[in-house]
């Protein structure tokens, strides 16, 4: 029993003041990229080409966030002048095609739905079904129940029925073996619901894209309401997404 | 006992030729005669080389061992004989059609059409895309009953099948079906685009990208002559420890909440963060997607970064001591960890057991030790084997495993060495030539195997995660325990589902 008490005064207070207070992630992580449109021409065909993911489109000076997989070799190869990575993790969008990006996102919160924060703007039940995820994707969305994000003082929780569940989030390329998973669990979760994918696989295949085991697109089977870039999304980026679009 | 296979070593690129290329009865004899005598299966896989296909397995027992042989149509089964063979060939009859006659659980392990478009060995249609609508191992008897868990499972983890058959609450056996995260990697990996080789890598598990993205590069280093510097090695090294801590971390959490003992669940799931938030630190990117690459790291530690993760060390290490202590000397948790899913050293020897859950029930082998590269062979790992093999031996082997890995990562952050960051760069493989590499990633035996054509492409590109090894062992500790406990014995093995689809 001492040594309960002794371990709860040992650990202290952990939990994040975010939304209420900024946080400050490390130079290295990468966060919305910024992009120079003036940059030389060479310089960001060199940046296309060597893009793992093909994220770049050279005619338009835009960057794909749902294919990008922040490995910031774009940024490297042009030293900046091209494309560089902030810090700033508010990067979810709820229409596919503001992921294609010069470097601007619409605010979320302008964007989304009323209704939504109507029904679920008190309490938010979410059922997760990986589909195909590497298990980053989901142990960052894992993480949001520990002490330091605490997701359930803001009333969301992850459930384990989809009868309890307002929506799923949906993670992985969802290989060909578990779509009749994810559609029985689509159909089991009660109307109305949200959609919400996660993660690079999720948005556009990510890496696996070219695989015929996989879908190149989560949107590509199912209404996607709410996209959340990265590979994995930092959880800041999944908690700021669930709060904007529903709180 | 002499034998025919070639004896190789870890991440050394030798030329196919060099091979012993037997005949199929040779093959079979030699291997059978190193795995029956406490010899193991590092690979065994089936291959396509102008138009023929053939067998290669990787052994080891003190040392790695290879040879191959022409692949025939149908051959008596290993397995039948020989316990470690058994996924091996499930999987060879998979993905390239070769039947092995006479095995005692010929069943499909990821359910996909084989590679070479040829009549299924199983007689799946995969026009149907259920892999859950096929037999499960059945138990008949008036008392008897199934369960069936999965693929959606009630928490935020990867989808897979349990199938047990019980009476009352007692298991008497446990099947596990996975299949449903298959991605078709092997498949696409000889003739991808080299500069999309690392990130799909690092997706096939990313609670192990480090370990993966250490197996590819230094396979491709092995391949391209390509030297890493003293530095980068000892990055690589930081990296594969401080993942191998976060998951121990995170996983004795998880115990923890199984038993219902909730102060170190927590305190465990906020410290596990922390690790991950200082491979955030070193490479942006907290699973360390990355970081490693073909040539070295693409990040160097700075003098700030190295202070930083040095303080945070200090600050963390004996807060993760305090809670270990807590969980593990707490009476109503040993009470539910001691006895529970216990799996005996010879089961363990006959699975093939690697990594924590092999140490677990007697088997000290780690890669580290055993064949250790980079930065390795300097270090001193102890071997952590325990007795019980049950789930407080496994809870045991992880939280030792957490404190060395802290003293490893504290004596490689006092030492500086200088390093330059590098980026992706083309590189040429060596042409007509065979790699492989291990490394013990945290959850055990982690290897990938390269072989090049003529041109120097990549002709088959194998993946193996320790969890191949490992998910029978589950299967096993589930035996004659309550189905009440399989949870905690879940979470004392957690092992991957991705890693084993591909």
């Amino acid at each position: 029993m001492f040594n309960i008490l002794k371990n709860r005064l040992d650990q202290g207070y952990k939990t994040t003041g975010y939304p209420n207070e900024k946080i400050q992630l490390p130079p290295r992580y990468r966060g919305r990229p910024r992009i120079n449109r003036q940059a030389p021409a060479e310089v960001i065909a060199e940046c296309a080409a060597a893009c793992p993911q093909d994220a770049i489109d050279v005619s338009g000076t835009l960057i794909d966030m749902g294919r990008c997989v922040f490995c910031g070799t774009c940024e490297r190869i042009s030293k900046g002048r091209f494309i560089s990575f902030t810090q700033d993790f508010e990067i979810s969008v709820s229409e596919k095609e503001h992921l294609v990006t010069d470097g601007g996102l619409p605010a979320l919160a302008d964007h989304s739905r009323q209704h939504f924060k109507k029904l679920f703007g008190r309490s938010l039940q979410l059922r997760q079904v990986s589909a195909g995820g590497c298990n980053a994707c989901e142990a960052d969305l894992n993480v949001l129940a520990t002490p330091f994000f605490d997701l359930a003082r803001f009333g969301i929780n992850f459930v384990a029925s989809p009868r309890h569940a307002d929506g799923i989030v949906v993670t992985g390329p969802v290989s060909n073996n578990m779509k009749t998973a994810l559609l029985k669990t689509f159909e089991a979760t009660a109307s109305p619901k949200v959609v919400i994918a996660v993660g690079s696989c999720a948005l556009t295949g990510g890496p696996f894209r070219g695989s015929p085991e996989i879908a190149e697109g989560l949107d590509s089977i199912l209404p996607v309401d709410l996209f959340i870039p990265g590979c994995p999304p930092h959880p800041l980026t999944n908690l700021h997404a669930l709060l904007t679009f529903f709180k | 006992m002499k034998t025919d296979f070639l004896q190789i070593s870890n991440g050394e690129a030798i030329k196919r030729e060099k091979i012993p290329h037997l005949s199929f009865d040779a093959f079979y004899r030699d291997a059978l005669s190193i795995v029956r005598v406490g010899g193991k299966v590092v690979h065994y896989f089936a291959y396509s080389d102008k138009g023929a296909t053939k067998l290669m397995a990787v052994l080891r027992k003190d040392k790695l061992k290879v040879a191959s042989c022409d692949a025939p149509d149908v051959y008596p089964s290993m397995t039948s004989q020989c316990e470690p063979f058994h996924m091996f060939e499930r999987e060879i009859a998979e993905q390239y059609a070769i039947r092995p006659e006479g095995h005692p659980w010929l069943k499909m392990v990821r359910y996909h059409a084989n590679f070479l478009n040829r009549p299924d060995v199983f007689g799946n249609d995969y026009t149907q895309d259920i892999p859950g609508n096929i037999d499960y191992y059945g138990v008949d008897g008036e008392e008897i009953h199934e369960v069936a868990v999965g693929p959606v499972h009630a928490g935020v983890i990867e989808p897979g099948h349990f199938r047990f058959n019980c009476i009352g609450e007692r298991v008497l056996n446990l099947e596990i079906q996975l299949g449903y995260q298959h991605r078709g990697v092997e498949k696409m990996l000889p003739g991808v685009d080299p500069k999309r080789l690392p990130v799909i890598v690092e997706g096939i598990a990313g609670d192990t990208a480090v370990g993966y993205g250490l197996c590819m590069s230094q396979a491709v280093e092995a391949l391209s002559s390509l030297q890493v510097d003293e530095g980068a090695q000892i990055i690589r090294t930081i990296a594969l420890e401080l993942e191998r801590i976060a998951n121990h971390v995170g996983d004795l959490g998880a115990l923890s909440g199984d038993v219902a003992f909730l102060p170190p669940a927590n305190y465990f799931g906020r410290m596990r963060g922390d690790f991950l938030n200082m491979t955030l630190l070193i490479c942006g990117n907290r699973f360390g997607k990355g970081l490693v690459r073909p040539g070295g790291t693409r990040f160097a530690l700075t003098e700030g970064v190295r202070k930083t993760l040095n303080d945070r060390i200090f600050e963390l290490t004996p807060q993760v001591k305090h809670v270990i202590n807590l969980l593990l000397t707490n009476a109503s948790v040993q009470s539910r960890f001691d006895d529970c899913g216990a799996v005996t050293q010879a089961d363990a020897e006959k699975l093939g057991l690697v990594g924590p859950a092999g140490r677990a029930s007697g088997l000290p082998y780690d890669v580290r030790r055993c064949f250790p590269t980079g930065h390795y062979g300097q270090l001193n790992i102890p071997g952590n084997a325990k007795r019980t093999g049950d789930v407080h031996a496994r809870a045991t082997v992880r939280g030792e495993e957490i404190l060395q890995s802290l003293d490893i990562i504290t004596t490689l952050l006092g030492d500086p060495v200088e390093t330059r960051s590098i980026e992706n760069r083309k590189v040429s493989l060596a042409p007509s030539s065979f790699v492989v590499t291990l490394n013990e990633a945290w959850r055990g035996e982690l290897s990938h195997c390269i072989l090049t054509d003529a041109d120097g492409a990549i002709l088959r590109y194998k993946v193996k995660d320790p969890s191949f090894h490992n998910w029978n062992g589950l299967s096993m500790a589930l035996r004659d325990t309550e189905i009440s406990d399989f949870p905690l014995n879940n979470k004392s093995f957690n092992l991957s589902y991705c890693g084993v689809d591909l």
